[in-house]
C-alpha cells in the first residue's frame, strides 16, 4: 500500500492505495465520487474523464498513486453554492444527452476544450471531444450544448473582466 | 479491469530512475504517460513485477534547441509538443503528426519519448522520427549516455535498439525551418483510432526543384519504414504533379505490410501510394 494525498472536489483526503488501483476506481469505491462512471475500461470512450491539475485525463488510464499531491476535479464537484456549471445546465437545457452514460465525460471534457478555446467553432468541438464516445445522441445536440456554453461562458468573463 | 499487483517507483531525477530500473529486477516496466502501458497492463497483456514511474522527472520534460538540432525531452507530452513555441516553428511535422495522436486527455498524459520507445508500427511519432533522421539520446546504467539514429532505434514490432536497464532521455532531431513544406497525411477510420496507414513527408523545395525530401512510413511494416525509392526519385525534380505522382507510385515499394481486419496489405500499399501522393504535393505546395 501508498499512502497519497490528494484534494477532490475541494476537500482533501489522505488514503492508502495498491499500486495497481486505478483513479476511477479510487474515486468510485473509496471516496464514493460516483458521478464519474466506467464505461468501457479500455481508454476510448472519455465516460471517465475528470480534471487533473486542470487538464482532461481519462481516469481509468491513471493511477491512483500518481494523483498523489494533486487536485482532482469530477462532475461532482463543478456545481457552486447549488448553482449548475453552465455547462451542465447546457446540456440540460439543449438536452445534450439521452441515456446519460457519457454525460459526465463529456461535460468534463467540454470544459477543457473551452479552456483552451474558449470560441470554438462546430469543428474545433467535434474535435475538442473526440475522445468521448456516445452511442445515443448522435452529437448533434452535446455540439448545441457546447455552443451554447461557451456563449454564456465567454460573456460572462468578459463581464468580470 | 485492473492491473495484476506489481512494486511501484516514483523517482524525481534520471540518476534515480536508472537506480529504480536497475533494482527493480528482471521484470520492470518503465512508465512514461501510461496511455498504452495501463491499457496494456489492465487488460493482463503485461504484468510487470515493478513500475518506475517517470512523471515526477521534470528534467525529461521540455524542448530546447541546440544549434540545428531541437532537443525533445522524453517525458514531454503530446499537449506540451502543441503549445511548444520552437516544435510550432522548427518542427511543424512532429506538431502534425502529434494532432492526430489519440484525443486531447490521452494527449495531456501521454508522451513523445513514450510513444517512441513503445514503437507500435501503428503510432503515428515513431514514421516522423524515422524521416527527420532523429538521434536518440539513451541513459544507461551508472548514468553513461549513447547515441542511437533512427534508422537503428526501431528494430520489429514494439521492440527498439534499448537495453535492459537503459532509458531513453530525449531525441534530437533536425530543425525543419525556412524552405520546409510538410505534411502528415493519416488514415484511419474514426476519430482517435490508430493509424491504418500514414504518411509523414517532409520536402525543402530551391526554387521549382526539389532538393530533398523525407518520407516516413505508419504502419507498413513491423517498424516504421522510409519510402526511399520515392525519396530519391523526387531529389532533383521539378515540382509538378506528374513527377510527384510518378515519384509517389514507388512509395510501397520494399515494404510487406500485416492484413488485418482494416486492411489487407495490398490495399495498405494502396493507400501508401496514395497517401504519399497527397502528403508531398501538399508538402511541396502543389
Amino acid at each position: 500500500m501508498t499512502q497519497i494525498s490528494v484534494r477532490v472536489d475541494g476537500a482533501s483526503y489522505a488514503d492508502d492505495v495498491e499500486p495497481r488501483t486505478l483513479l476511477v476506481h479510487y474515486l468510485r469505491e473509496q471516496l464514493g465520487k460516483v458521478g464519474t462512471v466506467v464505461g468501457c475500461d479500455t481508454s476510448n470512450c472519455g465516460a471517465c474523464t475528470v480534471h487533473l491539475d486542470g487538464e482532461s485525463v481519462k481516469s481509468c488510464t491513471v493511477l491512483a498513486v500518481q494523483a498523489d499531491g494533486s487536485e482532482v476535479t469530477t462532475i461532482e464537484g463543478i456545481a457552486e453554492g447549488g448553482e449548475l456549471h453552465p455547462m451542465q445546465r447546457a446540456f440540460h437545457e439543449k438536452h445534450g444527452l439521452q441515456c446519460g452514460y457519457c454525460t459526465p465525460g463529456m461535460i468534463m471534457a467540454s470544459i477543457d476544450l473551452l479552456k483552451n478555446n474558449p470560441n470554438p467553432s462546430e469543428a474545433e468541438i467535434r474535435e475538442g471531444i473526440e475522445g468521448n464516445l456516445c452511442r445515443c445522441t448522435g452529437y448533434v445536440n452535446i455540439v448545441r450544448a457546447v455552443q451554447q456554453a461557451a456563449g454564456e461562458m465567454s460573456s460572462t468573463a468578459g463581464a468580470q473582466a | 479491469m485492473i492491473p495484476a499487483s506489481f512494486a511501484y517507483a516514483r523517482p524525481t531525477s534520471v540518476d534515480e530512475a536508472l537506480q529504480a530500473i536497475a533494482a527493480g529486477g528482471e521484470d520492470v516496466k518503465i512508465m512514461a504517460g501510461g496511455q498504452s502501458l495501463i491499457p496494456v497492463m489492465r487488460l493482463r497483456l503485461a504484468a510487470p513485477e515493478t513500475v518506475v514511474d517517470l512523471t515526477r522527472v521534470t528534467e525529461l520534460r521540455g524542448v530546447r534547441e541546440d544549434g540545428d538540432s531541437l532537443v525533445i525531452g522524453a517525458m514531454t507530452t503530446h499537449s506540451d509538443i502543441l503549445r511548444d513555441p520552437l516544435i510550432a516553428q522548427y518542427g511543424k511535422l512532429i506538431a502534425e503528426a502529434t494532432e492526430t495522436v489519440a484525443d486531447p486527455a490521452v494527449r495531456h498524459r501521454g508522451t513523445f519519448g513514450g510513444a517512441l520507445a513503445h514503437a507500435d508500427p501503428a503510432g503515428d511519432l515513431p514514421a516522423v522520427a524515422l524521416a527527420l533522421d532523429a538521434e536518440f539520446v539513451i541513459a544507461g546504467p551508472g548514468g553513461a549516455r549513447r547515441s542511437v539514429p533512427a534508422s537503428a532505434f526501431f528494430v520489429d514490432y514494439l521492440t527498439t535498439a534499448l537495453e535492459e536497464g537503459e532509458l531513453l532521455v530525449e531525441v534530437r532531431v533536425p530543425k525543419l525551418g525556412e524552405g520546409w513544406g510538410v505534411r502528415y497525411e493519416k488514415f484511419n477510420r474514426v476519430a482517435q483510432a490508430w493509424s491504418i496507414v500514414a504518411v509523414a513527408a517532409a520536402v525543402r523545395r530551391e526554387g521549382s526543384t526539389i532538393a530533398e525530401a523525407r518520407i516516413g512510413l505508419t504502419n507498413m511494416g513491423s517498424t516504421p519504414l522510409r519510402a526511399t525509392a520515392t525519396e530519391q526519385a523526387l531529389v532533383g525534380a521539378d515540382v509538378s504533379l506528374e513527377t510527384v505522382t510518378a515519384a509517389a507510385a514507388q512509395a510501397a515499394e520494399g515494404t510487406e505490410p500485416s492484413s488485418d481486419l482494416n486492411a489487407q496489405a495490398d490495399y495498405r500499399q494502396h493507400l501508401a501510394r496514395v497517401l504519399t501522393g497527397r502528403a508531398v504535393r501538399a508538402a511541396a505546395g502543389l
